[in-house]
């Protein structure tokens, strides 16, 4: 089966031909099959974000390919717009972004420069908001008057109101506390299974993507060095370390009760850690 | 012991926009922060933390009650230069901060604008630049570099100004995981060895852990404050209040529910694994 994304080779310069000249990507590659949730970490600097914004044409690869369903998004200028809608990207602190003067305007705004029916805008912007949570009430109030956790989730119903196959958030969490945060994965989680699409998150948090991803892509320096599920990457935690990341704290938990000599599964979710330990109680018990 | 910064029934109201009212954000909170301490202020989106924080450098002034920083009233205008030296702030966006072209300049800034004769600024920003390690990258762009760097670069430009007090609000939140530690790593050594009291905003839990003492803000009140151990060990109010405790102690709330009894105050991946293995074996041997 034609994967839904599939990255060819992909570099990218910036600023090439100066002597400010940085190389950001070189030689990535990688594939996305629908339906998963693939998490991306890597230091700060480290290519995610520019490699993101190839994924939608925002940039245009210096060498490499993008392809959506097969198909080169740079092929012809068409298709390239076509992917803008079904490529959806939500950039860091999107909140800065609303415009609008009520919050219904600015999530209406990608169905409308898709050309889409009234009809369809409303659909679509009362179904997005209700992915996030913004109530009726909210969708006539100015963006500015929400809360911090509101406007985000309001920045992030303007892209899924255009019903992206591909949804990819740029640390969609940052700066939020910790009731906000599960919030925001939630909504992800609900959009997702709604609508069968498939996700692309960058973010720091080693929690957040060991408990939700299907399989994690990380970056370093330019390059994409690991690719596996949670638990492949979490096994090596010192070259982790190493790469400016770090492993979930029940992870690093369970390698100092390995250390103290308890043979343990490994464990990267809280629930995880609890499961296996609770087993190990109730075994003990009946010892 | 002197108090670096106390807020006494502090009031504080933003004003309303033409008919609309003015959003009340404390109503008589007290708090103090002993000179040399380490508090770690915690608290939801919207709780106040930032409002106070920007009290502590009396870039907001008190609608009621009173702010005193290093025992000068904040609400006096005389007192506000030198409450400015005592006190330097951090924020959570390192681009926001940075003004020169060149790292040196920039840590240079501040003792500038105070006016310090150019050969001891010279020696405060070398002193600074080693105490963040940034020495190497003096020359440097700030703009080339990472965003730990970048926030180490202004922790930096804040000691040149030789303050009492350092307010860090939300400084790790753009940051990889390195990035946090390089920050944290810095901000407790200037706590620890140069005795500089820091008051941390932050969301991550595990930071806070850190700290000597921990205030958790709810909707402008105190709900909670005392040792980082003391304040984690609530974890039911944690999430009442839609917190967390760090992980460690999360995993030991949780086993409780499954039959362990472990101590709710281990902060760490160590102490945590000593705890439930101290609980397994002492199981196997009764």
């Amino acid at each position: 089966m034609t994967p839904l994304l599939e990255v060819q080779n992909l570099s990218h310069t910036y600023s090439a031909g100066t002597p400010f000249a940085h190389k950001a990507l070189e030689d990535v590659s990688f594939r996305v099959d629908r339906g998963e949730f693939i998490g991306v970490i890597g230091h700060t600097g480290s290519g995610k974000s520019t490699l993101m914004q190839h994924l939608n044409g925002l940039l245009k690869p210096d060498q490499g390919r993008v392809l959506l369903d097969g198909k080169d998004i740079w092929s012809d200028k068409k298709f390239t717009r076509e992917c803008r809608f079904r490529v959806g990207l939500v950039f860091q602190y999107p909140e800065y972004q609303l415009f609008e003067e009520t919050v219904y305007a600015d999530i209406a705004f990608g169905p409308k420069n898709m050309g889409l029916d009234g009809k369809e805008i409303d659909r679509r912007v009362r179904e997005a908001a209700g992915f996030v949570g913004i109530t009726d009430a909210q969708l006539n109030a100015s963006p500015f008057d929400l809360s911090g956790g509101q406007k985000r989730r309001a920045a992030i119903a303007g892209i899924v109101a255009m019903e992206p196959e591909l949804l990819i958030l740029d640390e969609p969490t940052a700066g939020l506390d910790p009731r906000g945060r599960e919030e925001i994965l939630d909504n992800i989680q609900t959009y997702r299974r709604a609508k069968n699409a498939t996700v692309m998150m960058v973010t720091h948090s080693m929690n957040d993507v060991a408990r939700l991803a299907d399989r994690l892509i990380v970056m370093s320096q330019s390059h994409l060095v690991l690719e596996g599920t949670p638990e492949e990457i979490f096994s090596d935690p010192q070259s982790l370390v190493d790469m400016g990341l770090d492993v979930p704290e029940v992870t690093r938990v369970f390698l100092a009760l390995e250390k103290r000599g308890l043979r343990l599964p490994r464990v990267y979710t809280l629930d995880q850690a609890v499961a296996a330990l609770a087993a190990l109680k109730g075994g003990a018990r009946h010892a | 012991m002197s108090q670096a910064i106390k807020t006494e029934k502090l009031c504080f109201t933003y004003p309303g926009v033409e008919d609309t009212p003015g959003v009340a954000v404390f109503d008589g909170l007290d708090l103090t922060v002993d000179e040399g301490d380490f508090v770690a202020v915690l608290g939801g989106n919207g709780s106040g933390k930032s409002t106070l924080a920007k009290h502590f450098n009396a870039i907001l002034l008190p609608t009621g009650g009173t702010v005193w920083v290093c025992g000068l009233d904040t609400s006096r205008e005389e007192n506000l230069i030198p409450i400015r030296r005592q006190v330097g702030m951090v924020f959570q966006n390192p681009d926001n901060q940075i003004v020169a072209n060149v790292v040196e300049e920039d840590v240079a800034f501040g003792p500038e604008n105070l006016g310090i004769p150019s050969g001891e600024i010279r020696q405060r920003v070398d002193a600074a630049l080693n105490q963040v390690g940034m020495y190497a990258y003096r020359q440097h762009a700030p703009h080339l570099l990472s965003g730990g760097q970048k926030q180490r670069v202004a922790i930096a430009g804040i000691l040149a100004m030789a303050p009492k007090c350092v307010v860090l609000d939300e400084p790790t939140a753009m940051l990889d995981p390195k990035g946090r530690r390089e920050v944290l790593d810095t901000v407790l050594q200037l706590n620890r060895e140069k005795g500089i009291t820091v008051v941390l905003i932050t969301h991550h839990m595990d930071e806070a852990a850190k700290a000597k003492r921990v205030v958790i803000l709810d909707q402008g009140r105190i709900a909670a404050q005392g040792t980082p151990a003391q304040v984690f060990s609530q974890v039911d109010l944690l999430h009442s209040l839609g917190l967390a405790a760090p992980e460690t102690v999360e995993l030991c709330h949780a086993l409780n529910a499954e039959g362990y009894s472990l101590p709710l105050d281990r902060l760490d991946a160590e102490s945590c694994a000593q705890a439930i293995l101290d609980a397994i074996t002492g199981e196997e041997t009764t």
